[in-house]
This record gives structure tokens, sequence and C-alpha cells, in this order.
């Protein structure tokens, strides 16, 4: 058993810190302002072969698999939840998709030029009427000649407004249901019959784009059915679950950095002619971020783990919903923490902890709510003892 | 062209932290990173590969963990890396280092430029580069901040005390580069991963670089370092109190005691 990085992942960290410590925490709160995260520091990440972590370098990725990314993901969390939104998004679901189930054509197509950062990519599954029930879905896709007719809209689609392509759900079949019946397509922007509407206004993670998308009569070609026809449905999942997975890995570096932030407060901030690092309640809170901190650290990357080596196994879909429903949960009680020790400092604006606060709190709910997920574990639990919930 | 490029691996002294008993430096857990004044080096001549062409060479002479240093360098964009790494090497002062370095140079042969930081983090003699140039016998210049490479010359901007002087120099040379030359670039992600995972460092001993050992190491150095310690800490200043006219007095006081005034 090792649980030492080997030497890239270290130096990739390394890097992947100075660059979030010197390009993007100084404009952090700016993002946050003005609701943007700039296209220039996107082009900065993506010339560092930081918009393509996991993928394969043959298809123009920096080939650091799951491990990488869940450093990445881990190393923008500490600084800016909002650059972490857009290129997890990008990365770990829109561009994940067409990795996992994508055909070699579709791969050099459009993974190439979304691995490299040429491209943007985003994830279409939510609608207003299916949010945790996913498989709820009405976005209808009619085939015509060598085409697909796409009709329906998408709700809270991060990157919806920025993105190139598109991974794209909806039914084909709707007798058959979410099982067979729901197809995955790869939508490009230009397409006739695509438009975006209106861009969300949210509490946290401000900077990334949450937008509406309509297709109407979007004509989206035979040769874009991405993954099995009708079997869309479980590439969503799957996509999902490795989602889920570089989720918990931001929730990791979210929390480190309330952790941190807290303990250099604590030091320094005198109270009773002390400073309140003395006080026990303090190191209680301290005591508990940092045990909940290094559990969560082991569980993320031995899944990450898992997944590199191939050994993911049935339990993978389990584990993946632990990480991101556990992450996301150490996460906001961190940032909780964090606004508590720092008192009246830590709710006023001047202070990134505010804004951290505020972006944590998202954590919980997208990618299948903790409740949806938790229910993901149990029944995987149960059904290993042979009980079918549904 | 040819640019060898010397780089040390030296503990990051940003997260250095005094034993306050011993007044020692604490290096564990401290990470080891390439010389920053190094990395300017590297920087300038992987410019001078994008811009007129060049092979660039990183040599670096250490134990066997120095070997990360080359990656990184090699991850930023340099061709090909040698650690020179042997217990012959060891113990070396300034002097015997730049011997060392010196044969590894001479064993190369064919560079046209030999480019290092100014001065390491953790020793600050910015010696090295300058006894480099006196063992390979070319043109050095140091303290640079900008150069570039005309008809077979190099062209240095360098800082004195006082201004700059602007240097020209017959190929080859040896320049040494301080910070504000430029800003050392990040390295690509899938750099760093294939230049663990794909690419070769090769390593060279004391029979390699064909040096006499006894010119090298603890044995080929005329300096030796007799003890290290800190400076007592200062002591805490004195305030005089009371109204401005009379502290003032007072402290001219003082002074006139201390024989300052």
């Amino acid at each position: 058993m090792d649980f030492t990085f080997p030497k890239e992942y270290e130096l990739l960290r390394r890097m992947i810190r100075e660059f979030a410590e010197k390009e993007i925490a100084p404009i952090a709160e700016a993002i946050d302002r003005d609701e943007k995260v700039p296209m220039e520091l996107i082009k900065k990440a993506a010339k560092l072969g930081l918009m393509g972590v996991p993928f394969p370098q043959k298809y123009g990725g920096t080939g650091a698999g799951e491990i990488g990314y869940c450093i990445l993901m881990e190393e923008l969390n500490k600084v800016c939840g909002s650059t972490a939104t857009v290129i997890g998004a990008h990365t770990g679901i829109g561009a994940m998709a067409i990795y996992l189930d994508g055909t070699d054509e579709q791969k050099q197509k459009y993974l190439v030029p979304l691995a490299k950062g040429e491209k943007i990519a985003a994830f279409a599954l939510t609608e207003a009427n299916a949010g945790s029930d996913a498989a709820a879905i009405q976005t209808r896709a009619v085939r015509d000649g060598d085409y697909f007719v796409l009709n329906g809209s998408k709700i809270w689609i991060t990157n919806g407004d920025i993105a190139d392509v598109i991974s794209v759900f909806a039914v084909t079949d709707p007798a058959l249901g979410a099982r067979g019946g729901v197809s995955a397509f790869i939508v490009e922007k230009g397409f006739p019959g695509f438009t975006v509407g209106h861009k969300e206004e949210k509490m946290g993670i401000r900077g990334s784009s949450t937008a509406e998308l309509f297709f109407e009569d979007c004509r989206v070609p035979v040769s874009n059915v991405l993954g099995q026809f009708g079997a869309g449905f479980l590439t969503a999942l799957k996509t999902l679950d490795v989602g889920r997975l570089s989720l918990g890995a931001g929730g990791l570096g979210a929390s480190q950095q309330a952790l941190k932030m807290s303990m250099e407060f604590a030091k320094s901030r005198y109270q009773f002619g002390a400073p309140i690092a003395a006080k026990q309640a303090i190191q209680w809170m301290i005591a508990d971020m940092a045990i909940e901190i290094e559990a969560l650290r082991s569980l993320i990357y031995r899944v990450a783990w898992m997944m590199d080596s191939g050994n993911m196994g049935r339990d993978f879909s389990t584990l993946a919903a632990m990480c991101k429903t556990y992450g996301s949960e150490v996460a906001c009680r961190a940032a909780d923490t964090a606004v508590q020790i720092h008192g009246g400092m830590g709710y006023m604006k001047a202070y990134p902890i505010e804004r951290m606060y505020r972006d944590a709190r998202i954590t919980r709910i997208f990618e299948g709510t903790n409740e949806v997920n938790r229910e993901v574990i149990a029944r995987n639990l149960f059904r290993n003892i042979g009980l079918r919930l549904r | 062209m040819k640019i060898v490029v010397m780089i040390k691996q030296v503990p990051d002294t940003t997260e250095v932290k005094l034993d306050p008993r011993t007044g020692t430096l604490i290096r564990e857990g401290v990470p080891s990173i390439i010389n920053p004044e190094d990395k300017n080096a590297l920087e300038e001549a992987l410019k001078l590969k994008e811009t007129v062409g060049a092979t660039v060479v990183v040599i670096s002479m250490g134990p066997p963990q120095a070997e990360d240093a080359l990656r990184e360098a090699l991850a930023m964009g340099a061709d090909d890396a040698i650690l020179l790494s042997d217990r012959a090497f060891a113990g070396a002062d300034t002097w015997a280092t730049a011997t060392t370095l010196g044969y590894a140079l001479k064993k190369i042969g064919d560079f046209d430029l030999v480019l290092a930081g100014r001065q390491a983090i953790d020793g600050d003699t910015a010696q090295v580069g300058p006894q480099l140039a006196e063992f390979l016998k070319v043109p050095q210049v140091t303290y640079v901040r900008e150069l570039a490479v005309v008809d077979g010359k190099v062209q240095a901007k360098r800082a004195v005390e006082d201004g700059y002087e602007d240097i020209e120099a017959k190929l080859p040379a040896l320049l040494t580069i301080t910070k504000e030359a430029n800003t050392p670039r990040y390295p690509h992600a899938g750099a760093i991963i294939t230049a663990y995972r794909e690419r070769k460092v090769t390593r060279w001993g004391v029979q390699d670089i064909g040096a006499d050992p006894e010119a090298l190491g603890l044995k080929g150095s005329p300096t030796q370092v007799k003890r290290s310690f800190s400076p007592p800490p200062k002591e805490p200043g004195q305030i005089i109190k009371g109204a401005p006219a009379e502290a003032a007095k007072d402290l001219v006081a003082i002074l006139r005691q201390k024989n300052i005034i």
C-alpha cells in the first residue's frame, strides 16, 4: 500500500497552485462581482493544458487522469468557485460524456479541440420538470433522414451561453422511458434551431454562467448521436458518476482553504489578551474541520486512483456519490465554521470568506442533490444484498 | 546554437522556518525548487530557442533527488537534462562545484552559450557562474537583465550599482541572469506528465566527466564552512516618553552619551 503521490502529480499540483494564486486569486472577487470568468483567463488555462486534464494526450488532453483532474479541482476551488465551475462543467461532464461514450471520429472532431481548450463544452440534461427526476426529461428527438430533429428546452445549464459543443439528452422513444428511450446528442452552438435564453443570477459561483437552452426544430446529424442509440440515460449517469468524484475534490479544496484562513485568523486575532486560537471553542472547530478534511482527502484520492487504475468495479457509482455528498457537506460545514471563526469579518464582502460561504452552498444541490445521491448510495447497498429498490 | 543552462535545486526558502533553539534551518517537509534565478536563466534560453532556434541542455550537480529540478526544466521546454551526481562531488564549495560543472561542459564541448542564475537563494554567493567562466576560459557577463544573440555575438544589458552597461561578447560566453530579466513560464500540464513518464535524465558521475577526483567535492574545496549560526535577535528599542520638547532633549542626551553625536 502506498499513499504518496507520484512526483508528476506533485509538480502538477505546484504548477496549478502557482497559477491559481497568481492568475486567479487576485481577480476572484471581480469574477464574483461582475458575474463573469474572463475568457482571457480560460485562454491562459488552456495554454497550460488545464482544460483537458483527465483526457489522454492522443485526444489533446494532458494525460493526467482522474487523479490529476481531482488535483486541478482541489486547487481551483481553493481560490475561486466560479472558475472551478466553468472548467469543471466543461471538462468533468461536457467533454467527459464525449470521452466516455463517443466514437473515435467524434473524439477527434469534438474532444480534441475541447481538451485543448480551443472550444468550451456544456452538459445539458436538466429541464424545468426534470431535476432530481432526470428520467422525466421531455426534450424530443425525432429522426428525419440523416438528421434528428430536437425540440424542447433545458434549464440551469452551466456554460450554456459560452459553450461551443453541448452534450444534450433527449427522448427518442417515449414508450421505452429512461432505459432505452433516451439518447445523447452532440450539439454545436451553430446548429440551426439552437438558441440560448435567459442567464440566471445566482447566490454563489456567480462568475459561472447558468443558462436556458432552446431547441426549435434543431437539426443534429445522425453521426452526432453520442453513445449507443437509446442508451443516453446510461451515458448521463456514467458521466455524472465521474463528475461527482471531481465535485468532491472541489469540496476538499474549498474546505482546506476555509481551514487555512480560519487558522491564520485565529492566530492573529487577539481578544481578552490572547489569540482566539487559545480558546477551546475555536480549537474544537479547527480540529473538527481538520478531521473531516483528512477523511475526505483519503476518500477522494482512493476513488480517483480506482478510476485511473481501472479498478472501478460496480461500487464506483456508490463511492462517487459518497465523494459528492461528503465533499459538499464538508465544504459547507467548513465555510460555515470559517464565517463563525472570522466573526463580523467573515460576514463582510471585503473578505473572501463571505464569497466562499455562498459558493459552497450550491455543491449540495447540483449534479444530483445530496438527497438523490444518498438514495443512489442506499439503493446500491441494498442491491448488493439482493433487494432492488426503485 | 546550443545553450547549456546551469540549475541548482534549493529548498524553497519562502517555506523554510528556523528552529528557534538551534538557529538552524528546518529542512524537513520543505519543498525543493529550482533556484529562482536559474529559472530566469532557463527562461532566457527557452526564449532564444523560440526566437532564433537553439537546443537547450540543462545541467545540475546534486544528490539523486535533484533529478526533480531537471524534470521540471524538461517540462518547461528544455531538450536534454544531465544530472551530475556522485559521492565524489559531495561537500563541494563554489570552486569545486565550478570545476565539476566545467568538466561536464568540456565533455559537452560544442556549446555556444552558458547561462546561469545570478546566485542561489540558499548560498547567496554568486560565485559559481564567474568561476565556471574562468575554468572554461570564455568571456563572462554577470547580472544580465536583457540579452540578444546577433551575428554570432551576444549582446547583454548588465545591471551595475548606478546604471547599466551594454556589453557585447564573442561566443561561446557565460552569462549570469537576474530575476529582472523575465517571468519564467509555467510548465505545460501535459509536459509535466511526459517529463516524468517518458523523458530521460542522463546521469554522469566522476568517471563520465573524466575529472581528477582530487579536484572535486570536499577534497577539491579550498573553503570549508566551520560553523553556521543565526545572528542573535535584535534587542528591543527604547521608547522615550514625555512631551515632544522634553523627549527630544532626552534623546539628544542619550545620543551624546553614546558618542553618536
